[in-house]
């Protein structure tokens, strides 16, 4: 287990990039200590503390979406500007030497990005809506599907996973981003009789494993995750099916997305 | 053969150990968690008259010594649980459902509502520390005597067990006021009012500013605060701050809990805490040539 920073550090943003019209990457002073699928709380004083996983690690840096309150103070930071971290918290993914296949979608390849520096054998699929969404094209060698069509394959990330798995022999399939699609590519996984990690998101008050707001069935996204093995996932019944809003309502995975956007 | 087992007011707990209320009870499932790790008990996060988000991020730090949090008490409102509500009424062991109120009609309403699910054990959040009059009623043994005997009045056969602030200047006379009002026992303590601040961020680390502490840094004034109140009241009393092992267990223990409540030795030790701390307490027990737990109750006091 790497060490946690237990109370909030300060961190000055030396770069930000632009990855897409509404996506930024911050990257810090300071050298974050984390394992891929690990997340840490980013505290924006007076703002908010969210939990978001690192898309680099030398030198540091988070990849963000512009979506809601936090986000928008957040992307009014500038260089040289500080803000305040603690972690890193939770699981992360397992390492393997085998062949692998990443199944990304939309923001979710940001929370994969170590994974994908990490491993040797393995292949990337990256769905978006469409076009503009995309970001990293240049940093990783990935199979680009996208809704529209607009470029790469037309159609679900999970589509070119079934067609992918059909002609060559994969051993594990790690996935990140809407959990709709997650449901369904471990699904696919579950068929093909393959072995799957999910990296879920659920709202999250803590970070620790205390308040049991980001529950999903009987395990804790924060401490026992946020990255599930297939055992996991076929025990938690609210997997792909629901999650609980901020004042702790369970809600169809629909409604919290709504909520969330 | 070694004894763990205890009761509060009549119901009985296989050992002494309770998930305390705020810590992972969000929903059945976790607090189902809590008993396959072994708990006696576990309580449920409080049930509120009314949806509440709580308050923003940071909401729970841990400042090494303890934790600090000021979660707010988020909750979908006792109207909107019936699928959780029915679920826990399936639950065998004894589940505390914990509950408050802005004032005396809520916490009576939430109590009749809920009675139809047959609580075994109703507690009452009266010294939550993270919202706008969220200690109203623990501040005085008037107000404190005041809801206790409305919600037994309303609560029938079912056990109430108001959990007392620390953040008082006589938790005694509260105490003894709630006994007297009717209560079944007396839970102590809840978190004790703090402040950290961040002094390179120049503000208080928690969002709400101030928060309730929990975890060591509280145990010897929880310690305190039990055994004072066991000198003067009859009723069983569960004692709730810091608890983290077994030793600390039977610290409470010793000063006069029957039982204890485990919140942020969640966060230390997991929620396999449970089954740690009830190994240790046999270990000690063993060592020390008790077979029944109960003979340990209040033996600080002969």
């Amino acid at each position: 287990m790497k060490k946690e920073q237990k109370i909030h550090k300060k961190i000055t943003i030396k770069q930000i990039i632009n990855e897409n019209y509404k996506t930024k990457t911050f990257f810090f002073n300071e050298d974050i200590d984390i394992k891929p699928g690990q997340f840490i709380m980013l505290w924006l004083p007076c703002v908010d503390e969210k939990p978001f996983t690192l898309s680099y690690k030398k030198p540091s840096g988070v990849t963000v979406e512009l979506k809601g309150k936090f986000t928008k103070e957040l992307f009014k930071l500038k260089q040289g500007d500080n803000l305040f971290y603690r972690g890193p918290f939770g699981n992360g993914f397992t390492k393997t030497k085998k062949n692998a296949i990443v199944v990304a979608g939309g923001m979710g390849l940001a929370g994969v990005s170590l994974l994908i520096k990490s491993l040797k054998n393995l292949k990337v699929i990256f769905g978006t809506k469409q076009k503009k969404d995309l970001f990293f094209t240049n940093r990783f060698d990935m199979e680009i599907c996208t809704d529209d069509g607009s470029i790469g394959y037309k159609g679900f990330a999970t589509d070119k996973l079934r067609e992918l798995l059909k002609k060559e022999k994969y051993d594990i399939i790690y996935t990140c981003g809407p959990e709709t699609m997650m449901k369904k590519v471990f699904d696919i996984a579950e068929k093909y009789n393959i072995p799957c990690e999910a990296s879920l998101e659920r709202f999250m008050f803590c970070g620790i494993g205390v308040c049991g707001s980001c529950v999903c069935g009987n395990k804790l996204v924060c401490r026992d995750g946020p990255v599930f093995s297939s055992d996991d996932l076929r025990e938690m019944n609210d997997f792909g099916r629901y999650a609980r809003l901020k004042n702790g309502r369970k809600a169809s995975l629909q409604e919290y997305h709504k909520w969330r956007s | 053969m070694l004894d763990l087992s205890t009761s509060i007011a009549g119901v009985k707990l296989k050992n002494p150990t309770i998930l305390s209320s705020g810590i992972l009870g969000t929903s059945p499932d976790p607090i189902k968690r809590a008993f396959e790790n072994n708990a006696g008990a576990a309580t449920i996060k409080s049930i509120g008259p009314e949806p509440r988000n709580g308050n923003n991020n940071p909401s729970v730090i841990d400042f090494g010594h303890g934790l600090l949090n000021a979660v707010g008490l988020p909750g979908p409102g006792y109207k909107n649980m019936d699928v959780e509500f029915n679920e826990l009424s399936k639950i065998k062991e004894p589940v505390i459902w914990s509950i408050y109120g802005n004032d005396i009609k809520d916490f009576v309403n939430i109590t009749k509502y809920i009675l139809k699910y047959n609580p075994k054990i109703i507690e009452l959040n009266i010294s939550c520390p993270n919202k706008e009059n969220g200690m109203l009623f623990s501040q005085d043994k008037k107000s404190a005597a005041n809801v206790t005997k409305s919600v037994k009045n309303a609560a029938e056969k079912t056990i109430v067990i108001p959990k007392l602030s620390p953040n008082v200047t006589n938790i005694v006379e509260i105490a003894v006021a709630c006994e007297k009002a009717g209560a079944d026992a007396i839970n102590a303590i809840n978190t004790m009012q703090a402040m950290v601040i961040n002094i390179d961020a120049k503000k208080p680390v928690l969002h709400y500013k101030k928060g309730g502490m929990s975890g060591p840094a509280i145990k010897p004034i929880a310690v305190r605060c039990v055994y004072d109140i066991y000198e003067n009241i009859k009723i069983p009393i569960i004692g709730t701050g810091g608890i983290t092992n077994g030793r600390d267990a039977i610290e409470m223990i010793q000063a006069g809990a029957s039982a204890v409540g485990i919140g942020s030795a969640v966060y230390y030790r997991g929620i396999n805490v449970f089954g740690k701390i009830v190994n240790e307490i046999k270990e000690w027990m063993q060592e020390n040539d008790y077979n029944l737990i109960k003979e340990l109750i209040g033996i600080a006091h002969k």
